[in-house]
């Protein structure tokens, strides 16, 4: 578990940004006598999402449109990826 | 080195007001953003030089000097001068390395050579590493169930997990295994492509295998059964009587395993191909008109 405030130092964030996310529930923390914690495993997200916001002025709302869309471009690659290999197939 | 046109990059001219530069370089790293472009290594190396640019052209003093030296930076005097009055990290033996002979330079040796780090103000911008790229070839049956794996990649032993039901030419990312980053930026990933091959007798649509039995004749119109072959192991299907050529029946959950839905399987779809029978007795034979004249 990695403190919030010490992950908002590294990165020079507000820890407000932190508590936006959570409320938009695109990460989950852990309070531990009145301190944020962030799991480990969420780090790559996480960090993700930093980097959006920071180097693009991404706000919330948009974090948010951005990593449904993308999970929605995962989807489709697949079935464009079954479809292509369908497709190979009749042509043989 | 080359000359590096930051107004070029940024697709501004050089009488750019700070907003105009502002606003094309939010443009173009939207665009270019690594996070959103993954497993694109054009629109990392784009988005490196248009931070760069960005870094020098936004700020004032920068772009002052990168007006008046910019095209000049061949007079070595010059940066001689600012050379010596920096911190440089890297100890440069010639001083021709800034007349144009240094080959193989990357952009951003150009950018620490004419501002150091001495000149550099606020956040030094974090550069995620380069993502890597492989190839896996695998069976049907290796898909048939979530196994571990361990690659090598770029010297380096990984040990990935490859799901059930995973597809040929599906690419899974491996966060955090690609090039290393620089000025502590994050590494990059390593996206794996899977080439999962067709295993005979089996065709493969999605999660839903295809196959083919042998049927003769007279199983086909009298009824009766058939082994056919599974990925995991035969099963006897019963052939109902004046079973047509072609027909297809459906073996519930004998497929493939479906990608991340643990205890969902795909179906098997078995094909009768009826078989006539060949070197007939002239007993055979004369059974045979027999039928035909009952017909």
């Amino acid at each position: 578990m990695i403190a919030a405030n010490d992950f908002c130092t590294h990165y020079r964030i507000e820890l407000s940004f932190i508590e936006s996310l959570r409320e938009s529930a695109l990460i989950e923390t852990v309070t531990v006598r009145e301190e944020l914690f962030i799991d480990e495993a969420q780090l790559p997200l996480l960090e993700k999402l930093v980097r959006l916001h920071v180097d693009l002025g991404i706000n919330v709302e948009g974090l948010e449109t951005i990593l449904h869309l993308q999970e929605r471009i995962q989807e489709m690659q697949l079935q464009i990826t079954r479809l292509k290999n369908d497709l190979r197939r009749w042509e043989e | 080195m080359e000359f590096i046109d930051y107004y070029k990059i940024l697709g501004v001219n050089k009488d750019a007001t700070a907003d105009d530069i502002k606003k094309a370089y939010r443009k173009l790293a939207r665009k270019h953003h690594p996070d959103l472009n993954p497993n694109d290594k054009e629109a990392q190396k784009t988005f490196q030089q248009i931070n760069e640019a960005n870094e020098v052209l936004s700020d004032p003093e920068k772009r002052k000097k990168y007006d008046q030296y910019g095209r000049d930076w061949q007079h070595s005097d010059m940066f001689e001068q600012q050379r010596r009055s920096q911190q440089q990290r890297r100890h440069y033996q010639d001083s021709e390395a800034y007349t144009g002979g240094g080959e193989g330079e990357d952009f951003s040796s150009f950018f620490e050579s004419m501002f150091g780090e001495s000149g550099f103000q606020g956040r030094r911008t974090r550069f995620r590493g380069a993502d890597y790229q492989a190839e896996l070839h695998l069976e049907l049956a290796d898909v048939m169930k979530t196994d571990k794996r361990t690659l090598t990649v770029n010297g380096k032993n990984i040990r990935i997990t490859i799901p059930a039901g995973v597809e040929n030419g599906q690419v899974i990312k491996i966060k955090g295994h690609g090039a290393p980053g620089s000025n502590g930026g994050p590494a990059g990933d390593l996206y794996i492509t899977f080439q999962v091959a067709d295993t005979a007798p089996f065709r493969r649509s999605g999660f839903d295998l295809h196959t083919k039995v042998a049927v003769d004749l007279y199983t086909a119109i009298l009824g009766g059964e058939v082994l056919v072959d599974t990925l995991d192991g035969k099963v006897k299907l019963k052939v109902n009587p004046e079973t047509q050529p072609g027909t297809t029946v459906r073996l519930k959950g004998k497929g493939v395993p479906v990608y991340k839905k643990d205890g969902e399987y795909g179906d098997l779809y078995v094909t009768y191909d009826v078989s006539l029978p060949k070197n007939l007795s002239d007993e055979q034979r004369e059974l045979f008109r027999q039928l035909s004249r009952l017909k």
